[in-house]
């Protein structure tokens, strides 16, 4: 990049005609006395409602409740001499985060933008300005300066290794091996040690050498995102084998999978989970008893399946047969072709219904508290049963609320970007 | 294929055969079924086995039993003493009231948010932005306890309720709405209402002919069309209203009283539902290319009548697949009134399987009640799909 020509700048848009704030009011609210009216009405209303909302949100609401419970809607009733694992947890993801936020900025001329120099600050002052707890919230400084710090290493390995980019995905799913025992397993000498992991699988699902600590305590936002990734983690590959099983010409297989489908897309999942906590130990041998969570697991997986499986299927019935046929016009064998040329497209054509389902799917952990784990709702419930925080619950479920907001609206976010990235069409 | 190698092996090649693909197909379908089978005799072997343990047998006979429990509210007369059978049936009852008027009330908030998306005026396009980026990103169980414990809890008492100038009144126990009495005058009131809108319609299709066809103006036949339609209002404004009225002491009495596990149930889903909805509308509108409208407006029609004549009517097209899907959600989401204790199927279902202690049965009368109202509303909504096809030869 020596010499600059004028060609490869991009063209300077063209000025836009920049209406005066008046001009901009009349063309946008007050163009005919229909809109004139609306605008009028909706100011009112809006007006209203928003004073009121200040009004109650300053003097009449209590909002005391939020920061004195905030380790409970962080984690639950998990031991609190603990804690660190959960920590440990944070910065684990923190590092991983801010790992692929420098990989994939790695072409960005500058990854400390301005805005993002800002939010940075502003984040920073939010912690020290509002501490909801002091002690626990400026544990979240070294975190950010860690998401930074990890961000700007990424970039300077992804620069040398462009490559790293591809093996990201593959990182974070073998990284969530050793972060399950160290948040499930409760024996802290083996939390860390990779033979765990089989131990942590089958702990938690047939409760092998079922230890004092107990399982179902833990709950809040941890127990939320747990159960979430798991889900979103087994419900993927199952889904697809269902779609996959759905277009097969293979009748059997076909008729199978439509009937696994159709019967669980017809069900309400509180049923299934319900009955799920009932049922899943009437059907498997005398004395093997799933925990909780891991049963709320499976309801939870099998029920999204058949869901992501109609969405993956959507994807493949979109692939023209042009592209199968032309890969065994070259010699390439069914499963080949399934798998290098058939799923990439399709899954990318699924990308936003898929990540729409991993969102609902994240939304359903919430049904969980029905089924007496004490998830973040189901936390939230207990604590409101508390006489202490009676009543309290506008400010709490407000609250909660904000939190679930944010991570639906990040994965929606998210989804926009990937197809942004993949998206190959001129 | 054999005949080369049938020197190695007499006759028979089991390398051909693994080649050949027909075989590939027959075995791995086999298999499948094998597998599925295996595990599913397991699973019921299992089943068998626990059920006997527990000396239960499987059978649907308690469903005739006294279900002895009580429910909250219900469409016809249920007491305690009758069987589980019509213990479920009003639960039934109570689920089909609550998504019926769910499914109409969600499509008006939906498709009016939907088409608010596309307004010229910035605030309510930004209201409906947001609303719909608002609820979509909320769970809907949080979405009903909200609705329930702060906005209809946080309702004053029975004594300082609030009425709406006699047609409405709030509490924290519920909602008093006015109801038409159920008496002779109303029956014939919505006979009349029906002839009049068979009327009503009629007409409008003659109009639409004499219009296109002959090309008249169609006047006459708008008088009538509004004569009708003002003889319709006046029978609707007689049907015989009552009115709820304030009690000294708290509570109304008279009009339709709404409960507050109704209420809530019937907002949260509306809500939640309705931002769907206006997602489907909003990319149904998209969907319909920027030529029809241009054309529509270069022969003179003003935005309103191209909204109305020209793009809805197309964007049906692409509306209603997603939204009988939308409207199949809305039915097993009102499951979850059971949170809130509302007496729907899924609560009752769940009553009767912990006093039979039969989770199978139950769980295979959940799922057929389910499976069939979701067949229902498939059923209407494929109707309504073909009505709204393209017309093709």
């Amino acid at each position: 990049m020596t010499s600059i020509t004028p060609n490869t700048s991009p063209p300077s848009p063209p000025l836009a005609n920049q209406p005066g704030p008046i001009a901009w009011m009349r063309k946008n609210l007050f163009s005919d006395w229909f809109n004139s009216l609306l605008t009028v009405v909706v100011v009112l209303v809006l007006g209203y409602t928003v004073v009121g909302l200040l009004t109650w949100g300053f003097t009449v609401a209590q909002w005391q409740v939020i920061p004195n419970n905030l380790g409970l809607f962080m984690s639950g009733l998990y031991p609190r001499d603990l804690y660190w694992r959960v920590w440990t947890l944070l910065g684990f993801v923190c590092a991983l985060g801010g790992l692929s936020w420098g990989v994939l900025g790695r072409n960005v001329s500058t990854l400390f933008s301005r805005s993002v120099l800002i939010g940075i600050g502003v984040l920073c002052a939010f912690i020290v300005l509002f501490p909801l707890t002091r002690p626990a919230s400026l544990k979240l400084l070294p975190l950010l300066a860690l998401v930074v710090g990890m961000a700007w290493v990424g970039r300077a390995i992804a620069k040398k290794l462009p490559n790293l980019g591809v093996w990201l995905s593959a990182i974070w799913l073998i990284s969530l091996f050793p972060l399950y025992p160290l948040i499930f397993n409760p024996i802290p000498y083996i939390s860390l040690v990779p033979g765990s992991i089989l131990g942590g699988v089958g702990y938690l699902f047939f409760g092998a050498g079922r230890p004092a600590s107990p399982v179902n305590d833990w709950g809040g936002l941890l127990l939320t995102l747990l159960v979430a990734v798991s889900g979103i983690l087994l419900c993927f590959p199952l889904g697809l084998l269902l779609a996959l099983g759905r277009r097969s010409q293979l009748p059997a297989v076909k008729w199978l999978s439509t009937a696994y489908i159709e019967l669980v897309r017809g069900v309400p999942l509180i049923a299934i989970l319900f009955m799920g906590q009932v049922m899943i130990p009437l059907f498997l041998p005398d004395g093997m008893r799933p925990e909780r969570i891991a049963r709320a697991v499976i309801g939870l997986t099998l029920f999204s399946a058949a869901y992501l499986a109609e969405n993956v299927r959507a994807g493949l019935q979109a692939i023209p047969r042009g592209q199968s046929e032309a890969a065994a016009s070259l010699g390439v064998n069914m499963p080949l072709t399934m798998f290098f040329i058939v799923l990439p497209q399709a899954l990318k054509i699924a990308i936003p219904a898929i990540v729409g389902q991993f969102i609902s799917l994240f939304q359903d952990t919430t049904l969980l508290s029905i089924v007496g784990l004490a998830e973040l709702l189901g936390i939230s419930r207990s604590i409101l049963a508390n006489p202490t925080y009676l009543g309290r619950y506008a400010e709490v479920y407000l609250f909660i609320g904000a939190i679930y907001w944010f991570f639906c609206y990040a994965m929606s976010l998210a989804s926009r970007k990937i197809e942004q990235k993949l998206n190959t069409t001129h | 294929m054999t005949s080369e190698r049938s020197s190695s092996s007499n006759g028979f090649n089991p390398a051909a055969l693994l080649r050949d693909e027909r075989f590939w197909k027959i075995a791995f379908q086999v298999i499948v079924v094998a597998v599925v089978v295996g595990i599913l005799s397991f699973l019921v072997g299992n089943l068998s086995g626990n059920l006997a343990r527990q000396g239960i047998s499987f059978g649907f006979s308690f469903l005739s039993n006294s279900a002895g429990f009580s429910i909250g509210e219900s469409v016809v007369t249920y007491n305690p003493q009758d069987a589980y059978a019509k213990a479920l049936f009003i639960g039934l009852l109570n689920t089909l009231v609550l998504v019926v008027a769910g499914i109409v009330l969600a499509t008006l908030v939906g498709t009016a948010a939907g088409v608010a998306s596309f307004s010229t005026n910035w605030l309510v396009y930004k209201i409906s932005r947001a609303y719909v980026g608002l609820v979509r990103n909320i769970p809907l169980l949080l979405q009903l306890f909200f609705w329930y414990f702060a906005i209809y809890g946080g309702l004053p008492n029975p004594s300082n309720q609030i009425g709406i100038s006699g047609l409405v009144y709030l509490n924290n126990r519920g909602v008093s709405i006015l109801w038409p009495e159920s008496t002779l005058r109303l029956w014939i009131g919505l006979a009349a209402l029906l002839i009049g809108a068979i009327a009503a319609v009629l007409v409008w299709r003659r109009r639409t002919h004499v219009m296109v066809e002959q090309g008249e103006p169609g006047k006459t036949q708008l008088y009538i069309l509004w004569a009708i339609l003002a003889a319709m209002l006046l029978v609707f404004i007689g049907l015989g209203w009552e009115f709820p009225e304030a009690v000294d002491g708290g509570g109304s009495t008279g009009g339709r009283r709404l409960s507050r596990e109704y209420v809530a149930s019937l907002s949260a889903l509306v809500f939640y539902t309705g931002a769907f909805i206006a997602e489907i509308v909003r990319a149904g509108i998209q969907s319909v290319s920027k030529g029809q409208w241009e054309a529509a407006r270069s022969v003179g029609f003003t935005n309103n009548l191209v909204m109305r004549l020209v793009v809805f009517p197309q964007s049906m097209r692409v509306i209603i697949p997603p939204l009988n899907s939308e409207f199949m959600n809305l039915a097993k989401n009102s499951s979850l009134a059971f949170a809130v204790a509302y007496p729907e199927m899924y609560a009752v279902a769940n009553t009767t399987y912990n006093q039979t202690g039969r989770p199978i049965e139950v769980f295979i009368i959940l799922m057929a009640t389910y499976l069939v109202i979701n067949l229902i509303i498939s059923l209407g909504m494929n109707q309504l799909n073909q009505a709204v096809q393209f017309k093709e030869r």
